[in-house]
C-alpha cells in the first residue's frame, strides 16, 4: 500500500448511496481503466462520514482533499485534473471540518479505520494524552468555553435533547431528558456522576476512551455540571485500570491549574471540581444505585427505583450519572452541532457506538460507527471476516447481559431497538464473534458463571437462581444433562428476568435463553445424544486414533494415564474407559491422527 | 516496616483526619482500604480497627464492605503464590501427595500464608499442562512430575534466593547506600 | 388532607392517598401481599423479591413494598404469571435451606415455612449445592445459625436502624453472602447487647434464644433441689399468644398454676422484686437529689440497656443506678431472706426466671452479681420456652383454673405490675419518690406524659415545690439519643428510665412470635400487651411499691431499710467499661436517623 501514489476513500454510507455514490464510484473506476493508472491508486469504502447533504463524497490522500456534491460526469474530471495532472479540481472541493476528521485524516486509509467513524474516540492514538495542550489543539475545552460564555443551562439541555443522544452504557435513556430531569430539581446540592466501572469481560472502551482522551471526559462533565446546576463531579472507576486513573489524574491536574476546573471556570461564576473514586473488583458496582452506594461508602448493593438517581442519589442528592463514552460525546455535540449529530445513525438511535469487536474475526479491537452499521458490515467489513477458513457461527453482543445472534440476524442495523428485538443488547458495545468451533452451552455456562461470581447476593431470584442455573448448565456440559433441563432453563432464566431487583439479574439469563432460542439443538444433542457438535465439552468427546497413525509413540508417552496402548509403527488405540479426555495426545500428535468425535 | 511503608500510613492516617471533617466520610472509606492495602498488602484487623475509631464507622459495616470486594485481600498473600493443580490429570498423577507435602513443607492450609511471608499455598483449577502432571505453578513459573523430594527441592531454591537477597540488600545498608 | 388518586388492583378502581407505596395502599384496602424482608419499623430493602406485583407500562416486576402508587396505576397482584414466579422465588430460598421443620425450634412457627405453605410448593425443581456454615453457641443469650438463613436483612437493619448497637453486617457476596459480626467473630466476644431483637424480627430459626429447657427438665426431676421460679410482669401479659390466644390477655393465675403442675415448689412473682427495686432506686434517686449526688440518675433493670451502656457510653457509669434489676433482686433475696426462713441451704435452691428477655440469661452470669460464692438466678427461660414447657409437659394453660403466688415473695402493687412497659418504671418510682420525699400521697398516680411508643418522652413532676424533670426512652437507638442529650447538658434531666426494647419489655426478645396475620413488634400487640399490665395495675388495691406489705415486712426482718449494708451487698452492684472489638466513639453524627 505505501507504494500507491493516491489513496482514494469514497464514502458508502446510506446517505451517500442515496445519492448515487456507487455509479459514481463505477463510473470512477471506468476512468481510471481509462487512464490505466488504476494500479497506482488504493481504493477504501467507507461508513457514513456524516455529510449526507452533501454526498456522494470522496477524499483523495495525500493531502485529505474531500470531494462532494458529486455528480457522474465530475468523475472523468477528478481522474484528469487531480490524480493524473496533481491539480485539485478547486470547485468540487468542500471544506468540513467536524471534529471526527482529524482521526479520519490520519488513519483514514487503513481498512480497519476507514470504515468507522470515530467520533467519541477521536482523539485516541492522535494526541498525547498526558498532555493538555495537545487536547486544547483539537479544539479542547472549546466547548465548555462557548457553553459558559454562549449558552444557557437550558440552552445546553435543549441541544443535548436535540441530539438524540442516548446512555452508552447499556439502558440507552434519552441522555437530555436525564439532564432535564436533573436540572429541574430544586435542591441545590447535586453530583455528576461519571461510570468508568467498565466490568464486562471483552470490554475495552471505555478504558482506552479514558487512557487516549482523559479530558474529553472531564469536558463533557464540566458542561454537565453546568447544564444541571452542580458544583461537583465524581469519576467511579475500577481499581483495574491503574494507566487510566492515573491518566486521569494527571488530567485534572492539568484542568484545574488551567482553570477549567476549580472555582470561577474561565472567569465564569460557575465552579465545579472532580473527585476520582476506585472500584475494588465488583462487576455490580457498573449498576448506578450499586455504584452509588459504593461512592457512599457501602457494600455495592442495589436498591429499588424509584426514586431515581435524578430525583434523589448520591447522599440522597439530585445525581446524574452518565458512562464515559456518552460524556465523551458531549463537546462534540456542542462543537459540531446538535442537527449534525442526530443526522448520523437511525431514527431512534443517533449518533456512533464504540463496539469492542473480538473473538474468532480477523481484526479485533475498538469499533465506532453510526448506528445503523449492520452486524454484516462490522464483522466481515471491518472486521475482515472469520479467519482459517471457518464459518461464522453467531455473535455476542453486550457482554454476560447480552445474547447470542446466529447468521440470519447479520445484516440487522445496530440500534438500541433493533438489537432488543432481535433478542439480545446493545449493552456497553461488547461484541464476541464465535465460528463453528465454539459451543454455545458452554458460552452460556462461561456468562453464567460470571454473573453468578460477580452478583452482590442481595436479592433471591439473582442470587438463588443463577446459581441454580449454572448448575444445570454445568451438568449438561459434563454430559450430565437430564430431560427437563432446557425447561428448567427456561423457567428459571425468565423468572429471574422479571423479578430480579436490577440490571445484572435481569440480564444475566440472556445469554441463556437467547442461545436455547437459536441454538436449542445443541442443547438437546449435548442432554439427550450426550454430543457437543462443536467438540468443545470434553467430557462428550472420545479421542480416537484414526487410520493415519504412523505408530510414533508421541501420545504414549504423555498421556497421564496409560490409556493409550500400541506397538512402534503400529496403528496406536485409546482405551476410553481410561481416557480422561486432558487432550494432551490430541496435541502431541503431529500427523493430526487423533479425533475429537 | 519500611520506611517507605511508614511514611504511607502517616499519610494515611492524615487522609482519615481530613475524611473525619469531611461532610461524608464514609464515603472515603474504599479509597482509605485501597490506601491501606497498598501498605500491607492485604488488609490487617488492627488497621480496620483503626480505621472504625478514626472515621467513626461500626467495624461490623467496614468488615461487611472488605469482604465484598474481590479487590480486598482479607489474608496477607505471601512473595510467592504457590498453585497447585487439582485438575483430573494431575489428580490421577498424585497432586493430592503433592498438596500435602506442601502442606507439612510451608507448615500452611490451603489458601494461608507462611509466617515469613514467603509462600501463600493455593489450589487451581487445570493449568492445562497435564502431560506433565502432576503439576504445581509458583507465580508464573510452572512445575511438572513433581513427587515430593522435587517439590521439596524447589521450595528450597526459593527460599535460598529470599535469603540471598535479604543478606545482599543487608550489606548494602551496611555499606550505607540507601 | 391531599387528593385522593385512583389506582386499580386486579381490574377494579380504587381512591386512595398518594405518598405511600402499593403495599400499603394494598395492606389498608385488605389485599394482602405476600412478604418476607419487608418490615414498617426498618427501612425498605426490597431484596426477597416475594412482593412483586405486575405493574402496566413496567417490563419487569416491581417489588410492591417500594414502588410508590400514581395516579392511573393499573396493578395486579395475582396472576398466574406472578403466583409461579413467587413460588419459584420461595423454592429457590428452600433449596439453600436445612430441610429439618419437623427438628427445628420453629416449626409450626416459621415465616418462611407458612409461605411456602401458601405457594403450594408440591414438586422441587432447583435441588443443587447448600451452603453449609457452623452454628455460633458462643453467646449467653443469643445463638446464631447461619444455614437457616435467607438473607431478608431484617436482623442486620434491626440491629443498626432501630438499636444502633451495629453488632451485625451481610458479609461476603453472592451466593456467598453471611449475616456475622465483624470478623465473624463469636457473638459471644461481639458488642451484641443480647436484646435478642434480632430473634422477633427473624422469619426463621437462623436467631434462637440459647435454650436451656432440657436442662431445666432435667432439674425439676431431681429430687434434691428446692426449686423456686419468679416470672416477669411482661410474661403473663404475652404468653398466652403462644397458646393461640389473642395479644392482651393477662393470664397471670393460669401461669402460675400451670408452674407448679411442671414441678416448681414454690412460685414467686418478679413484680414483688420490682416493688423492691422501686424501694431502693427511689431512695437512692432521693438522696443523690438531696445530697449533690450524680445526676440524671438512670434506671439499670434492663440489662441489654446495661451492656449498651458499659460498651458506649462508659463515662456515664457514675449516672447509673447501683440496684440491680428486679430479676437479680428477687434471686438474690430467695438464697438469702427466703432461705433462712424456710430453712433450706441456699445451695439447694433451683432459681429459675421466666422472662420476656434474653439479656436476663446474660445477666444472670455476670460475676458481678454473684454473692456468697452463689449466682442469684441459676437458669433464665424466656417466655417461648416456658410456653413450650407448658405444652410439652401437657399442661392446658388456657383453661387450668388460675393460681395465686406464693409468700413471702409473691404479692406485688400495681407499681410493679407496670414495669413491663416503658415509662412503667419511671412511673412507679414517681409514685414512691414523690411520697417519701413530700410525706403527702399523690392523687393523679398515672403518669400519662411517660406512657406510650414515642421513642423519647419527657415529662415533670413538682415535688414540694421542686421541678423534677424525667425522660423515658425504650430501644436502645432511642437510649442512645437520649444519652447524647445528657452528654451536651447533664442539667436536663434528674431522672430518666432506659429499656432496651421497643415498647419496653413487653417487646422483649423473648416474647412470643407474631402469630399468623401480624408481624413482629405491631405496635397494636405492644400496646395491647402494656395495656393488660396498666388494667392490673388499675384492678389492684394496693398500687404503690412502698405499700407492699410483704416489702415492708422484707425490711422489717432482714433488709432493715433501703440502701442499708445489707441492701448494698445482696440488692446493689457495680458495673464497668466492656470493649470487646467493635466499639467505636459515639456522637451524635454517628447515631443515625431520628428517634422512632
Amino acid at each position: 500500500m505505501a507504494d500507491k501514489q493516491y489513496k482514494l476513500t469514497f464514502c458508502d454510507g446510506s446517505g451517500c448511496l442515496k445519492n448515487h455514490a456507487r455509479e459514481f464510484r463505477q463510473l470512477f473506476e471506468e476512468e481510471l481503466r481509462r487512464h490505466q493508472i488504476q494500479q497506482n491508486v488504493q481504493i477504501h469504502l467507507s461508513g457514513c462520514l456524516g455529510m449526507c447533504t452533501k454526498g456522494p463524497i470522496l477524499i483523495v490522500n495525500p493531502g485529505y482533499i474531500m470531494y462532494g456534491n458529486l455528480r457522474p460526469e465530475d468523475a472523468a474530471e477528478i481522474v484528469q485534473e487531480h490524480l493524473v495532472n496533481g491539480r485539485p479540481v478547486s470547485r468540487l472541493i468542500i471544506q468540513e471540518d467536524h471534529l471526527y476528521n482529524r482521526f479520519f485524516r490520519i488513519f483514514g486509509d487503513s481498512e480497519f479505520f476507514g470504515r468507522q467513524m470515530r467520533i467519541a474516540l477521536r482523539n485516541c492514538g492522535v494526541i498525547d494524552p498526558e498532555k493538555i495542550d495537545d487536547y486544547l489543539a483539537m479544539r479542547g475545552y472549546e466547548a465548555l468555553a462557548k457553553v459558559l460564555t454562549e449558552m444557557t443551562p437550558q440552552q445546553v439541555i435543549e441541544e443535548v435533547k436535540k441530539s438524540g443522544l442516548r446512555g452508552r452504557g447499556g439502558a440507552g435513556f434519552p441522555t437530555g431528558l436525564k439532564w432535564e430531569y436533573t436540572a429541574k430539581q430544586s435542591d441545590p446540592e447535586k453530583y455528576v456522576i461519571c461510570n468508568a466501572d467498565e466490568g464486562d469481560p471483552g470490554a475495552f472502551m471505555d478504558r482506552s476512551a479514558i487512557e487516549g482522551d482523559p479530558h474529553t471526559v472531564l469536558e463533557g462533565m464540566i458542561i454537565g455540571g453546568y447544564a444541571i446546576g452542580s458544583r461537583q463531579g465524581i469519576i467511579y472507576i475500577r481499581a483495574e485500570y491503574p494507566l487510566a486513573v492515573q491518566r486521569l489524574k494527571k488530567a485534572i491536574e492539568d484542568a484545574r491549574r488551567e482553570g477549567f476546573l476549580g472555582e470561577r471556570i474561565l472567569g465564569t461564576d460557575f465552579s465545579f471540581d472532580i473527585r476520582i473514586c476506585l472500584g475494588a473488583g465488583a462487576f455490580v458496582c457498573g449498576e448506578e444505585t450499586a455504584l452509588i452506594h459504593s461512592i457512599e461508602g457501602f457494600r455495592g448493593m442495589p436498591r429499588p427505583r424509584p426514586p431515581y438517581p435524578s430525583v434523589s442519589g448520591l447522599f440522597g442528592k439530585p445525581t446524574l450519572i452518565n458512562n464515559v463514552e456518552t460524556w465523551a460525546n458531549i463537546p462534540v455535540i456542542i462543537i459540531d452541532g446538535a442537527d449534525w449529530f442526530s443526522r448520523i445513525g437511525t431514527a431512534t438511535s443517533k449518533g456512533t457506538k464504540v463496539f469492542a469487536l473480538a473473538g474468532k474475526v480477523r481484526n479485533t479491537g475498538l469499533v465506532e460507527v453510526p448506528m445503523g452499521t449492520t452486524l454484516r458490515d462490522i464483522i466481515f467489513g471491518i472486521g475482515g471476516g472469520i479467519p482459517n477458513g471457518k464459518k461464522f457461527k453467531a455473535v455476542q453482543t453486550g457482554g454476560p447481559s447480552g445474547g447470542c445472534l446466529p447468521e440470519k440476524y447479520l445484516d440487522t442495523q445496530i440500534d438500541y431497538e433493533s438489537l432488543a428485538k432481535a433478542g439480545s443488547i446493545m449493552g456497553s458495545g461488547g461484541m464476541i464473534v464465535i465460528d463453528e468451533d465454539s459451543c454455545m452451552v458452554r458460552m452460556a455456562r462461561f456468562f453464567v458463571e460470571f454473573t453468578q461470581d460477580e452478583s452482590c447476593g442481595k436479592c433471591t431470584p439473582c442470587r438463588e437462581g443463577t446459581k441454580r442455573m449454572l448448575e444445570i448448565l454445568t451438568r449438561i456440559t459434563r454430559g450430565q444433562g437430564k430431560p427437563g433441563d432446557i425447561e428448567k432453563l427456561e423457567r428459571l432464566g425468565t423468572m429471574i428476568q422479571k423479578a430480579s431487583l436490577c440490571g445484572l439479574g435481569q440480564s444475566a439469563p440472556n445469554p441463556v435463553l437467547s442461545t436455547i432460542r437459536n441454538f436449542r439443538e445443541e442443547y438437546e444433542e449435548h442432554i439427550h445424544q450426550k454430543k457437543c457438535r462443536a467438540r468443545e465439552c470434553t467430557a462428550l468427546l472420545s479421542f480416537v486414533v484414526q487410520d493415519n497413525c504412523v505408530g510414533c509413540g508421541a501420545c504414549k508417552r504423555v498421556c497421564p494415564v496409560n490409556a493409550v496402548s500400541g506397538n512402534r509403527k503400529e496403528k496406536h488405540s485409546i482405551n476410553p474407559n481410561l481416557c480422561i479426555k486432558c487432550g494432551q495426545c490430541y496435541d502431541a500428535c503431529k500427523f493430526n491422527a487423533i479425533a475429537k468425535v | 516496616m519500611t520506611q517507605n511503608q511508614t511514611e504511607k500510613l502517616q499519610a494515611i492516617r492524615e487522609a482519615m483526619l481530613a475524611a473525619r471533617n469531611d461532610a461524608h466520610p464514609e464515603s472515603h472509606l474504599i479509597g482509605i482500604l485501597h490506601k491501606v492495602q497498598d501498605v500491607f498488602g492485604y488488609l490487617p484487623r488492627e488497621m480496620m480497627d483503626e480505621v472504625a475509631q478514626t472515621l467513626e464507622i461500626p467495624t461490623a459495616h467496614i468488615w461487611g464492605v472488605a469482604t465484598f470486594y474481590h479487590y480486598f485481600n482479607l489474608e496477607p498473600i505471601g512473595r510467592h503464590v504457590v498453585s497447585v493443580c487439582m485438575g483430573t490429570a494431575c489428580y490421577v498423577k498424585g497432586a493430592a501427595s503433592v498438596l500435602e507435602t506442601l502442606k507439612k513443607e510451608l507448615g500452611v492450609e490451603v489458601g494461608k500464608t507462611t509466617s515469613d511471608g514467603l509462600f501463600t499455598l493455593q489450589e487451581a483449577r487445570c493449568l492445562g499442562a497435564c502431560g506433565i502432571a502432576p503439576v504445581m505453578m509458583i507465580d508464573e513459573k510452572i512445575y511438572g512430575q513433581l513427587d515430593s523430594k522435587k517439590t521439596v527441592d524447589i521450595i528450597n531454591q526459593y527460599r535460598k534466593a529470599a535469603a540471598e537477597e535479604k543478606s545482599a540488600v543487608g550489606a548494602e545498608t551496611r555499606r550505607g547506600k540507601p | 388532607m391531599s387528593r385522593l388518586i385512583t389506582i386499580t388492583i386486579n381490574d377494579k378502581p380504587y381512591q386512595v392517598e398518594p405518598n405511600q407505596t402499593i403495599m400499603q395502599a394494598a395492606d389498608k384496602l385488605g389485599f394482602h401481599i405476600p412478604r418476607l424482608c419487608y418490615h414498617p419499623k426498618l427501612s425498605i430493602e426490597g431484596a426477597c423479591r416475594v412482593c412483586i406485583v405486575e405493574v402496566e407500562g413496567m417490563k419487569n416486576y416491581v417489588a410492591s413494598c417500594a414502588f410508590p402508587v400514581s395516579d392511573g396505576m393499573k396493578i395486579r397482584t395475582n396472576t398466574q404469571a406472578l403466583r409461579t414466579a413467587r413460588r419459584d422465588i420461595i423454592e429457590l430460598i428452600l433449596d439453600n435451606h436445612p430441610q429439618d421443620c419437623h427438628t427445628c425450634e420453629r416449626d409450626g412457627n416459621c415465616e418462611l415455612q407458612r409461605l411456602a405453605a401458601s405457594m403450594g410448593i408440591r414438586a422441587r425443581h432447583f435441588e443443587g449445592e447448600r451452603k453449609r456454615y457452623e452454628k455460633d453457641l458462643s453467646s449467653e443469650a443469643v445463638i446464631r445459625d447461619p444455614e437457616k438463613c435467607i438473607l431478608c436483612g431484617r436482623c442486620v437493619r434491626m440491629c443498626s436502624e432501630i438499636q444502633q448497637v451495629h453488632n451485625l453486617t451481610q458479609a461476603h457476596r453472592g451466593f456467598h453472602t453471611v449475616v456475622m459480626p465483624a470478623y465473624n467473630m463469636p457473638m459471644g466476644e461481639s458488642v451484641c447487647t443480647a436484646c435478642g431483637q434480632c430473634i422477633n424480627v427473624c422469619p426463621t430459626a437462623a436467631f434462637l434464644e440459647k435454650n436451656y429447657t432440657q436442662e431445666l427438665f432435667e432439674k425439676l426431676n431431681d429430687p434434691n433441689l428446692v426449686k423456686v421460679v419468679q416470672f416477669a410482669p411482661s410474661v403473663r401479659a404475652a404468653i398466652g399468644e403462644a397458646f393461640g390466644l389473642e395479644p392482651g390477655l393477662n393470664m397471670e393465675g393460669q401461669l402460675i398454676a400451670s408452674l407448679r403442675k411442671l414441678g416448681f415448689d414454690y412460685v414467686f412473682d418478679t413484680q414483688f422484686s420490682a416493688d423492691l427495686t422501686i424501694m431502693e432506686e427511689a431512695s437512692e434517686f432521693l438522696e443523690r437529689l438531696q445530697s449533690g449526688g450524680v445526676l440524671p440518675m438512670i434506671t439499670s433493670c434492663s440489662s441489654a440497656w446495661m451492656k449498651c451502656l458499659e460498651q458506649f457510653y462508659p463515662d456515664l457509669i457514675p449516672n447509673v443506678s447501683t440496684c440491680k434489676s428486679p430479676m437479680s433482686m428477687q434471686g438474690a433475696i430467695t438464697k438469702t431472706y427466703f432461705a433462712k426462713k424456710k430453712k433450706i441451704d441456699p445451695r439447694k435452691i433451683l432459681s429459675v426466671a421466666v422472662m420476656c428477655c434474653t439479656a436476663k440469661k446474660y445477666e444472670a452470669a455476670r460475676p458481678e452479681l454473684m454473692f456468697d460464692g452463689m449466682r442469684g438466678v441459676d437458669i433464665v427461660v424466656t417466655t417461648r420456652e416456658a410456653a413450650w414447657m407448658i405444652k410439652s409437659a401437657g399442661i392446658d394453660l388456657v383453661n387450668i383454673q388460675p393460681e395465686e403466688p406464693d409468700h413471702p415473695l409473691g404479692i406485688s402493687s400495681g407499681a410493679g405490675a407496670i414495669f413491663g412497659a416503658t415509662g412503667g418504671v419511671m412511673e412507679a418510682a414517681i409514685r414512691t419518690a414523690y411520697e417519701l420525699y413530700t410525706g403527702e400521697t399523690l392523687v393523679d398516680i398515672e403518669v400519662e406524659a411517660v406512657r406510650g411508643l414515642k421513642g423519647i418522652k419527657e415529662g415533670s413532676i413538682t415535688m414540694d415545690g421542686k421541678e423534677i424533670r424525667v425522660a423515658v426512652a425504650h430501644g436502645l437507638g432511642n437510649a442512645c439519643r437520649l444519652l447524647e442529650r445528657v452528654r451536651q447538658d447533664p442539667s436536663r434531666y434528674h431522672f430518666i428510665e432506659i429499656m432496651g426494647c421497643p415498647g419496653g419489655c413487653v417487646g422483649g426478645g423473648g416474647q412470643p412470635y407474631a402469630q399468623i396475620n401480624s408481624i413482629p413488634l405491631d405496635d397494636e400487640n405492644l400496646r395491647k400487651r402494656a395495656q393488660a399490665l396498666y388494667d392490673l395495675d388499675k384492678a389492684k388495691t394496693i398500687r404503690r411499691s412502698h405499700d407492699n406489705p410483704d416489702v415492708q415486712k422484707l425490711y422489717k426482718e432482714f433488709l432493715q431499710s433501703p440502701l442499708s449494708p445489707v441492701s448494698h451487698q445482696y440488692l446493689h452492684t457495680h458495673y464497668k467499661a466492656k470493649t470487646p472489638v467493635g466499639i467505636i466513639p459515639r456522637n451524635e453524627r454517628t447515631l443515625s436517623g431520628d428517634s422512632k
